[in-house]
C-alpha cells in the first residue's frame, strides 16, 4: 500500500553542517507514529522539510505517492499536509474562532473573495465552531488567543491544523510547556482524532509518546537510529545509550 | 472603533460611522472659505486609506507610497494636457496607471521583508521623482505641470474658483473609496490580510499564498493612492514634483499613526488633525509649526500606540466599565 507520507534519502546541509542525513521514513495511512530524539537531533528540521519551510539539499518527499519535493508550502497544505508548531504560532490578537476560520476559509478557497462580508460565510463559521467545540474550547471561541492559558493555545494550534482537513498531520511537540494535567487533555484530543488521518508526532514527553504511538522512529544527529514498535524501541540498547548515556547502555 | 474584520465581526455600518460624512457635509455649508483645505483633507484620507490597507491590514511597512500617488497625479495631468480634461477619465487613468505600477513593483519588492523592503520602497519613489524631474517635456520638471483645464464633471458640474464643486467631487470619491475599503476589510480577503499581518508563518502553514495575496493588496492600495493623486491634480489643476517626494510618504505615515493604524477611521482622523493643525500652526508660528506636529506624534507614540482613536477606545471602555 502507498504510504501516506514517505521520504527517500532526505538530506539537508547548511554549508559543512549536515542536519539531516539520508533519512528514509515511511508514515502509513492512519498511522500513529512518533519521532523522538535528543535536542538538536534534527526533528524540527525534518518537519520543516516535510512542510516546505526548508528545502532539502537532496532526496525526495512523497505525499500519498506524489512527489511534493519541489512544491511550496501552500501547495503541500492543499494536498493534505497539516502541521502544528513547537512554539505557538497563532494569530494572537484575533479570536479563537477566527484563528480556525482562517484555515477553513483557505481550504475552501474563500480567502480571495473581497466583497461579501466574511461573517456571511456561515459554512466557515459553523465548521470552525464545531471544531472548537470538539476540542473543548467552545467557551473561549470569541476570546482573543493572546488571553488564553498556554495549554488552550496548544489546542488552538491543533484546531487550526484540523481546519485544513489534513490527510497527514505533523504535530511538533504538542504538549511542550503544558502542565501535566493539561497534557492529558491534549492526549485525549489526539486519541479522538479521526482514524483516517496519519499522525506524526514529535514529543519529548515519553509517557505521552508511548501511550500514543504505534510506531516510533528515533533520530540522532540528523540520521535515523532506530525504528519499531514502542516495545522494540524501549528494549533497544542504542536508544537507551542516546537517552541515558553510555554507562547505562 | 477598531475594524479588524474577521468571521465574527458585524459588517453592518454603525451609526457612529456616518459621523465623518455628516461632519463633511456640515463643513460644506458652515466653512465655505475652508473648502480647498477640506478637499485636500479628503484626498489625503483616500491616500491614508490606501496606506492603511497595506500597512494596517497587510503589515507591509512602506515609505514609498508617494510613488503611486505621484504616478496617478502625473497621469491625470499629462492626460489633461495632451488628450482630454475629462475628469472621470483622468481619475480612471490615474488609478489604472498607479495600479499597474503597483503590480509590477509589488511583484519585485514583496519578495523581501523588513528593512530591505523599506529601502526598496524608498528607492522606487526616489527613482520616480528623478524620472519626473528629468522628463521635462512630459512633466514640466521642477516647474511642474499646469495650464490645463479640467472639464465639467459629467459635462454638467463646472469646477468653480471657490472650490465647491471640487469639494463635493472629492467627497463623493472618498465615500466610494471608503465603501470599497470597508467592504474589503470585512471580507474573507481582508481577514486573510489580517492573518498575514498577525502571523506570516502561520498563514503559510494554513496554505495561504501569502506573497500573491500581498501583491494583490499592494496593487489595490497603489491604485487607490493613484486615484488620490489624480484627484489632487484635477482639483488644483497643477501637479508638481512634491507629489513624488519621500516627504509626502513620511507625512502620510505620520498622519496614519496619529489617527491609528489598521482601523479604517484612523485614515480619516489622522489627516484631518494633521492638516488642520498644520494650517493653524503655520499661521500662528510660521517658523516652528512642525514643532507642534512633532510633539503630537511623540505623545501619541509614547502614550497611545493605537493613535488618537486608540485613546477614544480606551476612554469608551473606561466609561463603560464605570457605568457597569
Amino acid at each position: 500500500m502507498t504510504a501516506a507520507l514517505e521520504t527517500r534519502s532526505l538530506c539537508k546541509s547548511f554549508g559543512a553542517l549536515t542536519v539531516a542525513e539520508q533519512i528514509d521514513f515511511r508514515l502509513d495511512r492512519g498511522a500513529r507514529h512518533a519521532l523522538i530524539g535528543p535536542n538538536g537531533a534534527g526533528k524540527t528540521t525534518f518537519i520543516n522539510m516535510l512542510t516546505g519551510r526548508l528545502d532539502p539539499t537532496t532526496g525526495q518527499i512523497l505525499l500519498g505517492g506524489e512527489d511534493i519535493t519541489d512544491l511550496g508550502q501552500s501547495q503541500r497544505v492543499k494536498r493534505g499536509l497539516g502541521r502544528t508548531f513547537q512554539i505557538n504560532t497563532l494569530f494572537r490578537n484575533v479570536s479563537v474562532v477566527d484563528n480556525v476560520a482562517f484555515a477553513v476559509a483557505e481550504r475552501e478557497g474563500f480567502a480571495w473573495r473581497m466583497f461579501r462580508p466574511a461573517s456571511r460565510y456561515r459554512e466557515v463559521l459553523d465548521e470552525s465552531m464545531a471544531l472548537i467545540e470538539t476540542l473543548g474550547l467552545a467557551g473561549d471561541a470569541r476570546r482573543s488567543v493572546a488571553g488564553l492559558p498556554y495549554g488552550k493555545q496548544r489546542l488552538v494550534e491543533i484546531a487550526i491544523a484540523l481546519g485544513l482537513r489534513p490527510r497527514v498531520l505533523l504535530l511538533d511537540e504538542p504538549a511542550a510547556g503544558v502542565p501535566s494535567m493539561e497534557s492529558d487533555r491534549i492526549l485525549d484530543v489526539l486519541d479522538a482524532l479521526p482514524k483516517e488521518i496519519a499522525i506524526l508526532i514529535i514529543e519529548h514527553d515519553m509517557d505521552l509518546v508511548f501511550r500514543f504511538a504505534q510506531r516510533i522512529t528515533v533520530l540522532t544527529q540528523g540520521a535515523v537510529l532506530a525504528e519499531g514498535t514502542p516495545a522494540e524501541i524501549a528494549a533497544n540498547d542504542d536508544v537507551r545509550k542516546v537517552y541515558l548515556g553510555e554507562r547505562h547502555g | 472603533m477598531t475594524h479588524s474584520g474577521g468571521y465574527i465581526a458585524d459588517p453592518r455600518i454603525r451609526a457612529v460611522e456616518w459621523l465623518p460624512w455628516v461632519a463633511a457635509v456640515i463643513c460644506y455649508f458652515a466653512a465655505p472659505s475652508y473648502l480647498p483645505l477640506g478637499s485636500y483633507v479628503l484626498i489625503m484620507v483616500i491616500f491614508a486609506l490606501s496606506l492603511d490597507l497595506v500597512l494596517g491590514y497587510g503589515g507591509v511597512i512602506t515609505l514609498g507610497h508617494s510613488a503611486y500617488f505621484g504616478i496617478g497625479a502625473y497621469t491625470a495631468g499629462i492626460l489633461a494636457v495632451r488628450l482630454t480634461g475629462e475628469p472621470l477619465l483622468g481619475l480612471l487613468a490615474g488609478t489604472v496607471a498607479a495600479g499597474l505600477f503597483g503590480l509590477v513593483t509589488g511583484l519585485v519588492i514583496l519578495r523581501t521583508r523588513g528593512l530591505a523592503l523599506l529601502m526598496l520602497t524608498l528607492a522606487i519613489t526616489s527613482l520616480c521623482l528623478e524620472i519626473a524631474n528629468k522628463a521635462t517635456s512630459w512633466t514640466g520638471g521642477a516647474d511642474g505641470l499646469g495650464g490645463f483645464t479640467v472639464q465639467p464633471i459629467l459635462g454638467i458640474f463646472k469646477f468653480d474658483m471657490f472650490g465647491k464643486t471640487a469639494y463635493l467631487y472629492c467627497l463623493l470619491v472618498t465615500l466610494a473609496c471608503w465603501w470599497l475599503v470597508r467592504r474589503m476589510v470585512y471580507s474573507p480577503f481582508g481577514a486573510s490580510l489580517t492573518g498575514v499581518r498577525e502571523n506570516n508563518v502561520r498563514m503559510h502553514a494554513v496554505g495561504a499564498p501569502v506573497y500573491l495575496r500581498l501583491v494583490v493588496a499592494y496593487t489595490i492600495s497603489a491604485a487607490l493612492a493613484g486615484l488620490a493623486g489624480a484627484l489632487l491634480t484635477q482639483t488644483t489643476q497643477f501637479v508638481g514634483l512634491k507629489v513624488l517626494g519621500f516627504e509626502l510618504s513620511g507625512e502620510l505615515m505620520v498622519m496614519l499613526i496619529l489617527g491609528g493604524v489598521g482601523r479604517i477611521y484612523g485614515a480619516f482622523v489622522g489627516p484631518l488633525i494633521y492638516l488642520v493643525a498644520q494650517d493653524y500652526l503655520a499661521k500662528q508660528f510660521p517658523e516652528y509649526w512642525y514643532f507642534g506636529i512633532g510633539t503630537m506624534l511623540v505623545l501619541v507614540v509614547m502614550f497611545a500606540r493605537g493613535g488618537l482613536l486608540g485613546i477614544v477606545d480606551i476612554a469608551v471602555a473606561r466609561v463603560r466599565r464605570w457605568l457597569t
